[in-house]
């Protein structure tokens, strides 16, 4: 068994209009730059893909990823948890516009929906939000005399996820605190794209050491010394 | 009329951490109270982005962006410090497993609900962790200036603003007092010295329970 693909090209292959794509990554730990570039240099090659669902904690941040995807036209509607950073422009602007849809979910409960979208549980009940304005709407329910609120798995068509090691069979490390999301999105979408700074046979990750297991695993493409999203905003880059 | 600095409140909220307490600071203003650890006492810091156990910020230049706090701001680790994925993090938040977790704020009501998230429907929502956070830590305190800066009552009867969270702030530590929050009711521990209660309830929205026992709100110079 080998999921390495040769080049970035071969590893978004598949991803389409209208699709709903998990981004891993919080802030700039963890984004998956080179990944969210080579969609964003295809739908200006060809035009596709755009119409997309994003699902990732922010909602882009400066001119590069997801707020290049933004920016590109590409994206439709965000579910987030925050869609503010420190250059929050790509998104306020269509989003002040009405060009882009915003779903907002509480970080924790975002976590969650996401990890049951892997395990194949439909719904679950949490505390989060239960009397606010962000539980309108749902159902709710009384358990040892204190109030849930009922929420719904998130699944995805693709995800692109950033990892620091892997092996050929998509057994995956990360790296610090660059983990965040991505375990819980590389089960629960459909086709699982992982860029790793470094590619190993099998056997070389320490079986304790994995992190995701490599069935949850779709590809795997070799990106040495990757950018991080947050150095780049602190130069001020745009991806155009 | 004199009041407590910013630094001065979060230096009071840091006096009731135990040591060992595994604690959740809010982003921005709490994030404070982590300079003002009593000696001999070491809390354990959790960040909703994965990391148990993480230290202050490096110096300018050795920033690692992939080691970060809620806000976004670069951190470094201490000895035994672990990481661990999203759903883990909030585990940790919802599963009653932190000790404290203390947030900033726009409103809190005498019932204990809180507004800290949204001032409205103009602009852009933002959540990230809030709502999460007030459910499960054993204590949710709030650091918070005691009027907002046209000089309204930011300690009310009901909230104004969308909630947070319902009933779930258990004490306010204000730029004048300390009030814990018992049976819908809010309850006066500590006050500035110079300050009296009828002041003090006069910049307040609801009304303060006076007990025998109200001590003096003091905090050294800083």
């Amino acid at each position: 068994m080998d999921k390495t693909v040769p080049d970035l090209a071969a590893a978004i292959a598949g991803i389409d209009d209208g699709m709903t794509l998990m981004i891993g990554g919080f802030g700039g730990a963890g984004a998956p730059i080179e990944l969210i570039h080579a969609l964003i240099d295809r739908f200006k090659a060809t035009g596709r893909p755009g119409n997309l669902t994003l699902i990732n904690n922010n909602a882009g941040n400066g001119r590069i990823g997801i707020a290049a995807m933004i920016d590109a036209g590409m994206v439709s509607k965000m579910v987030c948890s925050f869609p503010r950073s420190s250059d929050p422009r790509a998104f306020t602007e269509k989003y002040l516009a009405g060009e882009i849809a915003l779903e907002l979910v509480p970080q924790g409960t975002l976590a969650e929906r996401i990890r049951a979208g892997g395990a194949g549980i439909p719904a679950f009940y949490t505390p989060t939000s239960f009397g606010t304005d962000l539980a309108a709407g749902k159902p709710t329910a009384e358990f040892e005399g204190r109030m849930y609120v009922e929420e719904r798995w998130l699944k995805a068509d693709a995800a692109l996820l950033k990892a620091e090691r892997a092996d050929t069979m998509g057994n995956l490390t990360y790296r610090k605190a660059a983990r965040n999301f991505s375990p819980l999105m590389a089960a629960a979408a459909r086709l699982t794209i992982v860029q790793a700074s470094e590619v190993v046979a099998p056997g070389e990750i320490d079986p304790e050491q994995v992190i995701t297991p490599g069935i949850f695993v779709t590809r795997v493409v070799v990106v040495p010394a990757p950018q991080q999203e947050e150095a780049l905003i602190r130069v001020g880059a745009a991806y155009q | 009329m004199s009041k407590l600095s910013n630094a001065q409140i979060a230096w009071r909220a840091a006096q009731d951490i135990e040591d060992g307490a595994y604690v959740n600071l809010g982003i921005g203003f709490p994030e404070m109270v982590a300079k003002f650890q009593p000696p001999g006492r070491q809390a354990i810091f959790h960040t909703e982005n994965g990391i148990l156990n993480f230290g202050e910020s490096p110096a300018e230049g050795e920033e690692d962006w992939d080691l970060i706090n809620a806000g976004k701001k670069a951190v470094t680790l201490r000895p035994g410090a672990a990481f661990f994925h999203h759903a883990d993090s909030f585990a940790m938040v919802r599963g009653g497993h932190l000790d404290v977790a203390i947030l900033g704020t726009y409103e809190v009501a005498e019932n204990g609900d809180l507004a800290n998230w949204s001032t409205g429907p103009k602009g852009v929502p933002a959540v990230g962790g809030a709502m999460d956070l007030v459910h499960g830590a054993k204590r949710v305190a709030v650091i918070t200036d005691h009027v907002t800066k046209d000089g309204r009552p930011k300690l009310v009867k009901r909230c104004s603003l969308p909630l947070t969270g319902v009933g779930c702030v258990t004490r306010v530590y204000s730029s004048l007092a300390v009030i814990d929050i018992e049976a819908g009711r809010f309850v006066l521990r500590e006050k500035l010295a110079g300050m009296s209660i009828d002041e003090l309830q006069a910049v307040t929205g609801a009304e303060l329970l006076v007990t025998a026992n109200v001590g003096d709100l003091v905090t050294p110079e800083l």
